[in-house]
């Protein structure tokens, strides 16, 4: 166990030391927040789905943990040659630890950049129902942090070179977080599109959150949360799996 | 210094693809001797100390670290040595203390015994006035240093240096080999160093093996190496062993990111 809570403390620390970094990654959900969210409000409204604001705040929430889990996992290209990583593979401990530590400590990473961002969204007007709400949201955006840590850990484990990541990015990441719904609601799509949305574990935990914060869901949470944890479970498998056969 | 072998390496062979990295190896290291593996770029050595540290597995042959054998039983050969790979492996968003503290909890040195350790070598090493500076502060040669005190921490059998004065001025050079040395002869750990400089070689190993393309081409002391060449100097019957060509690597992922790493500094 210190050793999954020591590397986990790791991650952590290196998060708030790097207060620069912070500040930049929020440029990214202020951007959307700003653009999309003023930008496309009398539209949505004029569609008769109340505010858009409301609607794509948990979207735009739900968008920082996947960016931000994500890329943790995806620097362990990196690590593993020119960082720490090489020296905790080379350490007297079983790999399932080292791959826990690092999965949650980017979990955790992530749960507090999306804490940072839903404060953003407050500030923007972004009204939750309750603070219960929140606080029950705050466990979907949790299993949300897992399961894409998890799911970087696996592809930064299989990951050769360097020119994957940007493939990761553009061909992953980025349809992970435009097929989830984050943007739109999940009623009356194109069939390719409903199908794609749905294969997306991102839809439910953003529906999740949507669900807890503003009362509003698609799939209802209990299924949200029913998907995010067998996913979880998957990814986080396929991780360690991938992570234990790791060579340098 | 005794002549049981603490390493025994037969027949190792280790292939990438078409390219056989490490062809028929056998060697074997004695117990608190310095060993050197010298050979040109692309040589074998840097393979086959991964593989000995088990972070690849050999393709076929048999290898064994204090008896036993990194690839079966991989946690226990991970306690007895201590490795400095030829690329950092720092936090450099860490503390130097808090690098080695890590290592110990990795190692499950008990901390009394973590912290008493950390601070004699640290302060072998000089780097104990600096402890709680980032590692991103340090120079080249402070950070080859804080490793090679990391790698020490938890008494391993063996330390394993690869490459770990490339790019360093000869001052540090010489204070590193200098406390490498003493440990050596002090608390008896053996020491297998990769370089590619001979002065080095010739100054701090007991026994010398050169390898070239993936195969041991003479092993002996230094003078028996001069001896067997019938040169005056080690780099001389070096180049004499493994010829005068110059090996070019093809450039692998791995370089180019080393060369990104070198622009980004990190």
């Amino acid at each position: 166990m210190s050793v999954v809570y020591i590397l986990w403390q790791r991650e952590l620390k290196k998060y708030l030391r790097s207060r620069a970094q912070i500040v930049a990654s929020l440029g990214q959900p202020l951007m959307y927040l700003a653009v999309l969210g003023f930008g496309l409000g009398p539209v949505f409204r004029r569609a008769g789905e109340g505010s858009y604001l409301q609607f794509m705040a948990p979207g735009v929430i739900g968008m920082t943990v996947l960016f931000t889990a994500m890329f943790s996992g995806i620097a362990m290209l990196w690590d593993r040659q020119f960082g720490f990583l090489k020296e905790t593979l080379v350490a007297p401990v079983p790999r399932v630890q080292i791959m826990l530590g690092k999965t949650l400590g980017g979990a955790t990473v992530a749960v507090l950049q999306g804490t940072l961002v839903f404060v953003v969204t407050l500030v923007a007007g972004f009204r939750p129902s309750s603070v219960l709400a929140v606080l029950v949201a705050f466990l979907i955006i949790m299993l949300i942090a897992v399961v894409f840590s998890a799911l970087a850990t696996a592809i930064g484990s299989s990951l050769k070179e360097m020119a994957g990541f940007q493939m990761v990015m553009n061909f992953l990441v980025m349809p992970l977080w435009f097929l989830s719904g984050a943007l739109y609601p999940l009623q009356g799509l194109p069939a390719a599109l409903a199908v794609l949305t749905r294969i997306d574990p991102l839809t439910y935990g953003i529906d999740g959150v949507r669900g807890t914060m503003i009362g509003t869901s698609h799939f209802g949470v209990p299924v949200d949360v029913a998907v995010l944890l067998g996913v979880g479970v998957l990814f986080v498998s396929a991780g360690a799996w991938r992570f234990s056969k790791l060579e340098v | 210094m005794n002549n049981t072998p603490i390493i025994r390496v037969q027949h190792l062979v280790r292939t990438f693809g078409t390219v056989t990295a490490v062809n028929d190896v056998t060697f074997d290291v004695r117990k608190g001797e310095t060993f050197a593996f010298l050979g040109p770029n692309g040589a074998g050595k840097t393979t086959t100390i991964k593989m000995l540290t088990t972070v690849l597995r050999p393709t076929s042959g048999t290898l064994e670290l204090d008896g036993l054998n990194p690839v079966t039983d991989s946690t226990e050969v991970r306690k007895r040595f201590g490795v400095v790979f030829q690329d950092p492996s720092l936090d450099s968003e860490l503390t130097a203390w808090e690098n080695v503290d890590i290592h110990g909890v990795l190692y499950h040195v008990p901390r009394p015994v973590r912290r008493e350790r950390a601070e004699t070598l640290l302060k072998l090493f000089e780097l104990w006035d600096r402890r709680n500076d980032l590692v991103k502060t340090f120079s080249g040669g402070m950070r080859r240093r804080l490793e090679i005190a990391r790698g020490l921490l938890h008494t391993p059998k063996v330390l394993f240096l690869d490459e770990p004065t490339q790019g360093l001025d000869p001052q540090s050079r010489n204070q590193m080999w200098t406390i490498v040395k003493n440990l050596n002869e002090s608390e008896g750990v053996t020491v297998f160093l990769t370089t590619h400089y001979m002065d080095e070689a010739d100054r701090v190993a007991d026994r010398i093996a050169v390898i070239d393309h993936g195969k041991i081409v003479a092993t002996g002391s230094s003078a028996e190496l001069k001896q067997q060449t019938g040169t005056e100097s080690l780099e001389a019957a070096f180049l004499k062993l493994t010829g005068t060509s110059i090996r070019d690597e093809t450039f692998s992922a791995e370089d180019r990111m080393r060369q990104v790493s070198r622009v980004w500094r990190r």
